[in-house]
Formats: C-alpha cells, sequence, structure tokens
C-alpha cells in the first residue's frame, strides 16, 4: 500500500486526479476496520490529514459551510450544537470520545453506511455536499449523494469538500437504538424535525434501508406520521436486529421525535 | 506534487522524546509505538476501534491508536501510559487504580488510565455519571467497572490527576 | 530438577509472578485487603504480557484457517507461499512429529486439520515468516482444497445424523452408555420418585446463546527452541502442566522438553484452558530453528477458542401449595460443537446444579451434550451452572406467581441447609448458607426511583437518546444459585507448591516460592504472597515467574478452585519448610502437593454418588437487580445491583469484591447482549464492532456483601469466588426485565424484538 500526503486542497485535488482510485483517509475510524480486517488492500491512500482548507467551518449569511475534516466532537461543541442541534446528538452516539475526536462528518459521507449516524439529521437539514475536482466544484443534495448502501455520487476523481447547511432553527432531535447503552452501530436511528415555517414534519431514518431516507408530511399530519416513516422504509434482518423490529423501532421513534418536536 | 510512496518518513513526539522514522504506509499508529518504538503498554485488543486498549492522547486528545496510521501522526505529540508518569513518579490515578484494585488481568488499564487523565484534564471534578461517560469507550472485561470508577472518583474528590 | 529458562526474552520487564520491582508495597496477610502486587507494572505499562514478548531473531507464525463448518480436505497446496519473500516454513498435518490429535480431556482434535474441517475457523496450515504481513500474505496463497460437507447445525437433530467422530472419543470413560451418534456425554440423575405429583406444576423452555469469554488480549504467545530439541514456550494460558501434556507428545518430546512459561495473560474466564498457539510455535520453531511468536486478531481470537455450550432447556417444577418443591424435571441439551473440550464435565455440572440451591426430594434430570459442526464449546466462567440457574431461577419465580408467593420466601422456604441431600444422593457437609445469602442480599435497599426528566444516558438507550421517560418501567428482580469449588467426579485435583527458604545477606529470613498457579487477572498472585507471609511470619517473600519448569502442576485456573488449591499448597510447602529449617537449621527447598479431600465418580446409571461425595464444596449466592425497561423499543438499564456472596473466608476482600463486580458483569452480558451468532455453522459477528460486551453505562452500581461462613475442608476456611456472580447475574438480571416488562422471555440474550413482544 503507498500513501499520497497532499499540504493543500489543490494538490489534494490533482492527485485525484492522477490516482483516481486512491482511496481517501480522513479520521480514519471507518477505513482501519477494513484494513485491519484485510476486508480491503487499497493500492494508494491519499491521506487528507494535511489539508487546512477541509477543517473548520465557517458561516455566510446564515449558510454554513462545515469542512468534511470537521470531527464529531467539533460537531457537539457550541456554537455548532446549538445551530444544529441534531447533528450533535447524532454525534454524540457515534462511537466512543476516542473515535468523536478523529471521525470526520467528510468520512460519514465517504463511506456512505445506511447507519452512518451524522446522515439523518443532516437530512432532515436539507443539508448539500459540495464536492470538487480539478475541474472545479459541484453541490449535490444528500438525498441524491447518497445512491446505495456504502456508494455515494462522487465520481473518481472528486473529492468531498464540504457540507453545506441553512441551519432550519427548527426544533429536532435525533434518536439511535442499539442493544447496548454506548458504543453501538445503529439498529435503527431516526432524525425528526418540525418546521413550522415551512409548514413540515421532517424525519430521516438510518439503518432501515439501503439508504438513510428523509420523509416528509405537512403539519397538520402528524397522527399519520409514524406510520409513514415505517413504511417508508425498507430494512432486512441481519446480525444487528430484524427487520419487523426495525420497522417497529421507527415507528416509536417517530411518535417520541414528534411529541419532543412538538413540546419545543 | 507527491508520488506515491510504500514508506514515509514521519516525525512524532511520544512522551517527550522525538521520533524520527522511515514508516510503512500501511503501518498503523500502534505498531509504531509498540514495536518501532518498543513501548509495549500500549496494547491492541480488538483491531475495530471499539476496546479502547489502544488508546493514547494525540495532540491532547485521546485517540484509538489501531485506528489510525502512523503517517497520520506525522507532526503530533502523543502520550502513551509510559509517559504518564514522567521522571518515575506515578500519577495519581496510577496510584488509585493500582492501590483500589481497579484493575484485574490489567489489559485494559493503560487505555483506560488515558481516557481517565483526559476526562479529568477537561473536568477535575466529574460526577459518577460523567466518569462513565468519559471512560465509555474502554472496555474492561474484568472488573465490572465499579473499582475504576472509585479509582478515578477518589482522584477527582483528591483534586487533580 | 530445573532447566534452566533461557534468558532470550528480550523485554521481561515484569513477567506475572515477578514482584513489584522498583516500586515498594505494603502486602498484607491472609485476610487483610492488600494491594495488587502487579497493580503498578500493569499501571505504568512495565507489565510485560504474551503478546510483548520479542527474541532476537524473531519469525512470526501464522494460522491459516478454515472458512467451512464442515468439508472433505481433498488437498492443500503449499508450494507458492513456501517461495514468498520471507517465509521460512510452511507446515501441515504431515509436518505434525508426533501424535496428530490432541485434547483437553480427550485426544479428539487434529493439531492441523488431516482430511476434514469440523468447524468454521479450524487450524488447517502454519507459516512462519521473518514479518507478520508476509505470513499473513504466504498465508493467503495456500490453497486448500475442500469438498463441503452438509454441516451438523442443529443439536436437536445431530443424534441422528453422520457421526463427525466415528470412533466416539469420549466412550468408555465411565460415562453412561449412549450409542447415539454425535453424543459427547448424556447424563441422568434419577432421584426419589420423579413422577411424584404436587399441587401445582409449571413449566418452560430455555435457551442460552453462545457466549464468548472475550478477555480482552487475545490469544499470543513465543516458542523459542532451546537447541537441544527441546523448546521454551512463553504463552498466556490457564493451567501450564497440561499445555505440557498435549503439546508433548504432538512434538513427540519428552515432558520435560517442552517447558511452558506463563507470560501475561490479557484475562482468561476458561478461554485459555484449550491450547491456542502452543504446539502450533512450537512446531514452527522447531522446524526453522528460530523463536516464532503468534499473535492472534480478535477475529481470530473468535475462532480460535471455545466458548460457552449454548443450551435448550425444558423444566417442570412440582410444588406444594405451602411453596415446597416436590419434584423437579429437566431436559438439558448442550451444544457442544466439534471437539469434545471441557464439555463432559459441563454436562455433570448442568445435571448437578439444575435444581438450584433448593431441597428436592424427587427429580429426573437429563442432559446430553452434543457434537456438531458449530463453534466448538468448552470452559467459560461458571460453566453447567450457568445455563440452569437462567432456568431454575425463572421456574421458581414462575412458581412463585403461581403460588401467589413472594419469590424471596419460596426460595428462602426450599433453601439448602448442611444436612440436605443433593438430587445425587450427596448429603451436604461444611459451609453452605443459602438462607443467609437469600436474606441478607434481599435486605438490600435498592435507590428509589429517579424523577424525570433525566440526561437520557441515565435511561434505557442510554448515549442512543431514545426515550425521555416514554415507555419505561421498573422491575426488580431476584436470583440465587449455586456452583462446586475445585474439580469433582474423582478427578484426582491437586496444586503443587514449592518454597526456599534462606538467610538473607543481613542474615534475616526470605522466602522465594515457586507456584504455577496461573494468573489471569484474579489476583492469585496476592493470594500466593499473602498465605506465604502468614506462614512464614516474614515480610520477604517473592513470587518466581510460574513455570513447569521448576515446579509441579498447580491444576487449571478454573472451577473456583485456584486460590483454594494455591493457598492449601503453598500453606503446606511453607510449613514444611519451616519445620525442616527448624531441624536443620540450614537453608531449605522443599516442595508438597495439596490435594482436597477426594471425590468420587457417579454412577453412570442413576446419577447417583458411589463411594463418596462426587463435589467437595459448593459456593452459592444471591442477587436483586433493578431494571428499568422501555417496552416500546425494548431497551435496557440497570439501575442497581445488590448481591450476598458465599465466600468462605475472604483471603483478600477487595479482590473477592473485584471478582463479584466482574462476574456479575460478564453475567449481565450474556443477558442483555452478548452472543455468538452463526449461520450454518459460520460466525457472523467475530469482531467487537457486532459481539457486544458490557461498557461502563451497561453495567450498575454494585453493592455487595460478603458472608463468611467458614469452609471446614477450605484452607483458612475460604471457597473460591469466581463464578458464583456469573452463574446468579443472568438469571437476576432476568427475573428483573420479567417484573418490568410482564414478559416470559425465555430466552439470552434477550433480544428487543422479544421485550416488545414481536
Amino acid at each position: 500500500m503507498d500513501v499520497l500526503t497532499p499540504r493543500s486542497l489543490d494538490e489534494a485535488l490533482r492527485l485525484k486526479t492522477e490516482h483516481p482510485d486512491a482511496v481517501p483517509i480522513a479520521g480514519g475510524t471507518d477505513l482501519m476496520v477494513a484494513l485491519n480486517f484485510d476486508r480491503e488492500r487499497p493500492g494508494v491512500i491519499l491521506n487528507l490529514g494535511e489539508v487546512p482548507e477541509l477543517r473548520g467551518w465557517s458561516r455566510d449569511d446564515g449558510l454554513l459551510r462545515i469542512g468534511a475534516g470537521l470531527t464529531y466532537a467539533e460537531a457537539m461543541a457550541e456554537p455548532l450544537r446549538s445551530l444544529l442541534p441534531a447533528l450533535a446528538e447524532a454525534s454524540r452516539t457515534v462511537g466512543s470520545p476516542q473515535i468523536r475526536n478523529r471521525g470526520t462528518l467528510g468520512g460519514n459521507l465517504g463511506t456512505a453506511s445506511p447507519a452512518g449516524d451524522s446522515l439523518p439529521p443532516l437530512l432532515v437539514e436539507d443539508a448539500e455536499v459540495e464536492v470538487a475536482s480539478l475541474g472545479g466544484s459541484r453541490r449535490i443534495a444528500l438525498h441524491e449523494f447518497l445512491v446505495g448502501p456504502k456508494q455515494n455520487a462522487l465520481a473518481p476523481e472528486e473529492l468531498i469538500v464540504a457540507v453545506l447547511v441553512r441551519p432550519s432553527g427548527a426544533p429536532q432531535t435525533f434518536m439511535k437504538v442499539g442493544p447496548r447503552n454506548a458504543m453501538v452501530i445503529a439498529v435503527c436511528s431516526l432524525a425528526v424535525a418540525v418546521d413550522r415555517e415551512r409548514g413540515e414534519l421532517r424525519a430521516a431514518f438510518g439503518s432501515a434501508g439501503p439508504v438513510p431516507l428523509l420523509v416528509i408530511a405537512p403539519l397538520a399530519e402528524a397522527d399519520g406520521f409514524p406510520a409513514l416513516v415505517a413504511s417508508a422504509a425498507s430494512p432486512i434482518d441481519d446480525v444487528r436486529g430484524t427487520a419487523a423490529y426495525r420497522r417497529h423501532a421507527l415507528r416509536v421513534l417517530a411518535v417520541r421525535g414528534l411529541e419532543r418536536c412538538l413540546a419545543a | 506534487m507527491p508520488e506515491p510512496v510504500s514508506e514515509q518518513t514521519i516525525s512524532v513526539e511520544i512522551n517527550g522524546e522525538t521520533y524520527e522514522q522511515e514508516v510503512e504506509a500501511r503501518k498503523l499508529l500502534v505498531h509504531f509505538i509498540r514495536d518501532v518504538v518498543d513501548l509495549t503498554g500500549t496494547h491492541v485488543g480488538c483491531d475495530t476501534g471499539n476496546c479502547g486498549a489502544c488508546t493514547v492522547l494525540m495532540d491532547g486528545k485521546t485517540i484509538k491508536s489501531c485506528m489510525l496510521l502512523a503517517i497520520q501522526a506525522d507532526g503530533a505529540t502523543i502520550t502513551t501510559v509510559e509517559g504518564l508518569a514522567a521522571g518515575g513518579e506515578l500519577t495519581p490515578l496510577q496510584r488509585a487504580f493500582s492501590a483500589s484494585h481497579a484493575l484485574q488481568c490489567g489489559y485494559c488499564t493503560p487505555g483506560m488510565l488515558l481516557s481517565a487523565a483526559y476526562l479529568l484534564e477537561q473536568n477535575p471534578h466529574p460526577s459518577e455519571e460523567e466518569i462513565r461517560r468519559g471512560i465509555q469507550g474502554n472496555i474492561c472485561r474484568c472488573t465490572g467497572y465499579v473499582n475504576i470508577v472509585e479509582a478515578i472518583k477518589s482522584v477527582a474528590e483528591g483534586g487533580g490527576a | 530438577m530445573s532447566a534452566p529458562v533461557p534468558l532470550l526474552v528480550a523485554r521481561c520487564r515484569a513477567l506475572p509472578g515477578s514482584a513489584a520491582g522498583k516500586h515498594s508495597l505494603e502486602l498484607g496477610r491472609v485476610g487483610e485487603s492488600a494491594a495488587r502486587v502487579d497493580g503498578i507494572p500493569k499501571t505504568t505499562g512495565e507489565f510485560a504480557y504474551s503478546s510483548d514478548l520479542a527474541a532476537a531473531g524473531m519469525l512470526w507464525g501464522h494460522t491459516v484457517r478454515s472458512r467451512h463448518a464442515h468439508a472433505r480436505i481433498r488437498g492443500i497446496e503449499i508450494s507458492e507461499a513456501v517461495g514468498m519473500p520471507g517465509v521460512h516454513a510452511v507446515l501441515t498435518h504431515d509436518d505434525v512429529p508426533g501424535e496428530k490429535r490432541y485434547g483437553l480431556e480427550f485426544p479428539d482434535q487434529p493439531v492441523l486439520a488431516i482430511d476434514r474441517v469440523r468447524y468454521f475457523g479450524e487450524a488447517v496450515a502454519l507459516v512462519a515468516a521473518e514479518h507478520p504481513e508476509q505470513a499473513r500474505r504466504a498465508a493467503a496463497k495456500i490453497t486448500v482444497d475442500y469438498e463441503p460437507l452438509e454441516p451438523v447445525v442443529d443439536p436437536e437433530r445431530a443424534t441422528e445424523q453422520e457421526p463427525l467422530h466415528p470412533d466416539r472419543p469420549t466412550a468408555g470413560h465411565g460415562y453412561l452408555d449412549d450409542p447415539r451418534p454425535n453424543v459427547i456425554r448424556s447424563m441422568v440423575v434419577r432421584h426419589g420418585d420423579p413422577d411424584a405429583l404436587g399441587d401445582v406444576s409449571v413449566e418452560g423452555v430455555y435457551e442460552v446463546g453462545i457466549q464468548d469469554q472475550a478477555f480482552l488480549g487475545p490469544e499470543s504467545g513465543l516458542a523459542v527452541p532451546d537447541g537441544e530439541g527441546g523448546i521454551d514456550i512463553y504463552v498466556a494460558t490457564q493451567w501450564l502442566h497440561v499445555d505440557r501434556d498435549q503439546v508433548a507428545p504432538c512434538l513427540a518430546l519428552e515432558p520435560e522438553q517442552v517447558r511452558i512459561h506463563l507470560a501475561g495473560v490479557g484475562g482468561a474466564f476458561g478461554g485459555r484452558e484449550d491450547l491456542s498457539m502452543q504446539i502450533h510455535g512450537a512446531m514452527l520453531a522447531l522446524h526453522t530453528g528460530r523463536p516464532v511468536k503468534i499473535v492472534y486478531g480478535r477475529e481470530e481470537s473468535f475462532t480460535g477458542h471455545v466458548h460457552r455450550h449454548p443450551a435448550r432447556i425444558w423444566a417442570e417444577h412440582r410444588a406444594a401449595l405451602d411453596g415446597r418443591l416436590v419434584a423437579v424435571r429437566m431436559r438439558i441439551l448442550l451444544d457442544g460443537g466439534a471437539y469434545a473440550s471441557s464439555s463432559t464435565a459441563v454436562v455433570a455440572n448442568a445435571c448437578a446444579f439444575a435444581c438450584g440451591p433448593y431441597r428436592v426430594d424427587n427429580a429426573l434430570i437429563e442432559s446430553t451434550c452434543v457434537y456438531s459442526n458449530n463453534p466448538p464449546c468448552g470452559a467459560m466462567r461458571g460453566f453447567g451452572a450457568v445455563q440452569t440457574c437462567f432456568a431454575h431461577e425463572a421456574q421458581m419465580d414462575k412458581l412463585a406467581a403461581v403460588l401467589d408467593i413472594d419469590p424471596v420466601e419460596l426460595r428462602l422456604l426450599n433453601a439448602l441447609e448442611p444436612g440436605d441431600v443433593l438430587p445425587t444422593g450427596q448429603t451436604l457437609t461444611g459451609s453452605f448458607p443459602v438462607a443467609e445469602v437469600i436474606r441478607r442480599a434481599a435486605a438490600l435497599d435498592p435507590p428509589e426511583p429517579e424523577e424525570l426528566p433525566r440526561d437520557p444516558l441515565r435511561l434505557p438507550g442510554g448515549s442512543g437518546n431514545t426515550t425521555h421517560g416514554q415507555g419505561v418501567r421498573r422491575g426488580i428482580g431476584f436470583a440465587a444459585g449455586f456452583k462446586n469449588i475445585c474439580y469433582s467426579e474423582g478427578f484426582d485435583d491437586s496444586c503443587a507448591a514449592r518454597v526456599r527458604l534462606f538467610a538473607g545477606g543481613a542474615g534475616e529470613l526470605q522466602a522465594e516460592v515457586h507456584c504455577a498457579g496461573a494468573e489471569v487477572g484474579q489476583g492469585v498472585t496476592n493470594v500466593i504472597l499473602q498465605v506465604a507471609r502468614t506462614e512464614l511470619g516474614i515480610e520477604s517473600v517473592v513470587l518466581a515467574p510460574a513455570s513447569t519448569a521448576d515446579v509441579g502442576s498447580a491444576g487449571s485456573a478454573s472451577a473456583s478452585r485456584m486460590t483454594w488449591m494455591a493457598a492449601g499448597a503453598v500453606q503446606l510447602a511453607c510449613r514444611a519448610a519451616l519445620e525442616e529449617r527448624e531441624r536443620t537449621g540450614v537453608d531449605v527447598d522443599v516442595e508438597r502437593v495439596y490435594r482436597h479431600p477426594r471425590t468420587w465418580p457417579l454412577d453412570p446409571e442413576t446419577g447417583q454418588i458411589t463411594g463418596g461425595p462426587a463435589h467437595v464444596s459448593f459456593a452459592c449466592a444471591a442477587m436483586k437487580v433493578v431494571a428499568e425497561v422501555d417496552v416500546e423499543l425494548g431497551l435496557t438499564r440497570l439501575v442497581w445491583i445488590g448481591t450476598a456472596q458465599d465466600v468462605g473466608k475472604a483471603v483478600n476482600p477487595q479482590a473477592v469484591y473485584g471478582q463479584i463486580e466482574g462476574g456479575t458483569a460478564q453475567g449481565i452480558g450474556l443477558a442483555l447482549m452478548e452472543e455468538i451468532q452463526t449461520r450454518g455453522g459460520l460466525i457472523t459477528n467475530a469482531s467487537f464492532t457486532d459481539y457486544l460486551i458490557p461498557t461502563t453505562l451497561d453495567v450498575p452500581p454494585i453493592v455487595a456483601e460478603l458472608v463468611e461462613d467458614p469452609e471446614p475442608d477450605g484452607p483458612y476456611g475460604l471457597k473460591g469466588v469466581g463464578e458464583p456472580p456469573t452463574v446468579v447475574s443472568t438469571a437476576a438480571v432476568l427475573s428483573a426485565l420479567r417484573a418490568a416488562t410482564g414478559r416470559e422471555l425465555a430466552r439470552v440474550p434477550v433480544r428487543p424484538d422479544e421485550i416488545v413482544g414481536l
């Protein structure tokens, strides 16, 4: 295995064009599991840890631009925590403190796992993914970015640069079901927001279908919303849980999520 | 423009000493610490970032060193369990763990100590709940955590890790 | 008598057994909560685990394992691997120098698979290379030509399927003759009139999944050739001498040519009682003439050791209206997996403790353990008793409900006491304070329910933030259980200790103790030193590293026996050394072998005692658990645990509390989350990502009370303490979950689906 360590975004994009098969690594918390269990043997990895443009976040006229290298621990800190509360709650459920110090939003997007904890809260907030190549950058709506289990819309020469989101300010929450009270991969998860300005109930689930999925209903349809969320899911049986349980749990989570957000 | 390299020279400060070393791209940080620098107090328990036995401090924050390539630590400052008792003086946490049976087989202890030290640095007087939350990423299979929580609590109450 | 221990091990910072080095410690006597001898080296990183060892010129070994649960091997192609860079040896069954099979009790397991693999992960070939990565790459180039066979995966059907071991390795060992295919051992205990009718009867079918010891330090060790044909093996193990006795014949060596030295052990819990890398590492080392180190990763560890037996148990309890048990009938089916390991003893334990610590005049207990192509099972903390305790305590709760008697009262009413007769016909003697532990645990007051709102971390679902109080119900559960201490059924159970008494530099008396009892984290090092200090009346005592080279067998660090046996042996040797020094006036070096009172086998037809007791001693425990359950999501938070345990006499009370807390946590794991899952015999969750172990947020505060009622036969009155907490905690947690949910919950680990009623 070889490594490329660019020192700027421009260099990173050039290298990605020259080596489209290079596997990007940021925090490493997903990729390293695959490497350690010998599931993946990439020829070249692209170490993004030294690219300053990917770090931190900024705000411009209400639009947040969150660098792909933002860690979960950073997403849990103020003022981001108040701006994107469901994302902060989701970040708190990721792995353990050590993993939250390393794992990044960009990594979660790149892996595009159905269980990616940051994805439901970002879907609820209509986030976009900014991707770039030498040819320029483009924005992809998150729901279009996630195309299948562990598959995203990134072209081989592109890198994930940032997440763009305009915080709705709507009451929102995130819940994740696991048989252990810390450090679990979601059996299923749900982010819920009640956006009175838009007149919408919004929910996005994880680990209950090939991709995390956003479900929207008019504000007035709160009663039927939990069933709508459950029916939108297409869960499977696996080592972490059964399809029937996942569907059931989503319904319960949706009821509770609405209750929390409507009370807020 | 860099070319793909299978080895890269990195410079890492570990427990106050700087190691400049050519390492294979695929070498994990934990193996660099254990096999190259020969500090075997950092243990490998799971290979998946779960157990926390390989926890070290990198630039002041806890990380799991099996979830990192050594090359990603280039330029970083690392503290391992061997770096806690700098100058031979055990830290209050080390003394408390030893005195109050906060370990049995001891395999989790180095990682547990670093998570506890990080916790107390951020929050010198944590509640029991905050202690449990602080070490949730470190699995102990022997003790049931009771004495570990007690040991950390005793240090927090005594003031200072 | 002792071969020199080679000093090739470069990193002997603090091998287990050695004293605390430069750090001085106050070390207590018997009964004192002295600090752990290994406490400081384990907090500084100095303590050398088996995975930390290195030797000059060392190679790395790697094991090629089967990806099939059952297959015929048509051929193994190694030529490409042999030519890979850095490779020094590629070995298969053809290269096993001596006996081709080994086993803890029965040599039924090939060192390397010969013509068939019987489980997922079975060792097939070995590689040694300069670098671990080279060894892995070469291993990937070994081609095994498998013809997949139908795996035997349903233990209910195993006795009707093709035998996996047609030669019946466990037949002819004094067990019930059971000619059905794939029976490892079956056993019947018939006592009184099993058809006796009570006023009421309750029935249930219970199931226990496969639990893994999941010790934190994966298997590892270093084999070093001695240059004279022999081998030194530094390894994390539980039973040095029986390792040696299994290794030597396979290497075609005399036992003295194989020296097992205890390296630092990262937990054991039964999972290191069988061999892991010992023969493999030694074969590679002898073949190459170089030291060879083997370190398993976590995935390999899951397939490389035996697990707790999964069980299916049918039980019927009959009782009189006043609550007295009239009859118990139980049928227990255990899946032993591909090889026997300690399965025969697990069957016996399952039968012996099937009724719990209760007086039952009439019983019929039938237990069978079968071979299958599922993961092999053997020793894990509390074996046999954990599975049946889960069943008998569920039955006691059912009975209490049917009779409308308080569950604690029902248990007290039936509690065994000395003088009572067990279903095996053995009369209880000595210490057995069942009623006392029940009363003491029941008297512990749990905290009041906490107010809402609270931090979600203090609610079921924990960090998942799934409830702010919705759906949460509180339940209080109770369980009692018991288990034997030390080996049983006529096993010649012994422990050797050697004491050297000599004058130090200033003429003061000093002692060096040798004992091969394995320090696996349980604290036997402290026990040995505390006993030696107590007996010798001096402070200056050191314990030599445990090794087969310079002392006789200590037996296994298992069956809650090591403290008892090591204390007995060290006490005996210390007293003999003092006597001899008194008599001769010179430095002395004496070795003594301690045996606990003998036991006898059970009658193979009736399961009744023959000649004398089958067990030397028993220990009991009772536990109260408070749980909060989110009944809509099926998630759980344990709030508090209170327990009382019969410990005889605590040699080091703080260490005893640690055993109780840790043992309880493992039972919590089995109750709520720990299970090796399989499909067609293949393990589907061999990682800590999907095999979940309790974290700090899953184990509640545990209040433990020690009941000290001295055991007349135990040294200083002590009993073993490691297993009873694991035996009762799974049952007690489930009792609390049932109280909270009103559901039967007849399977562990309990799944959220079952709690919500899907």
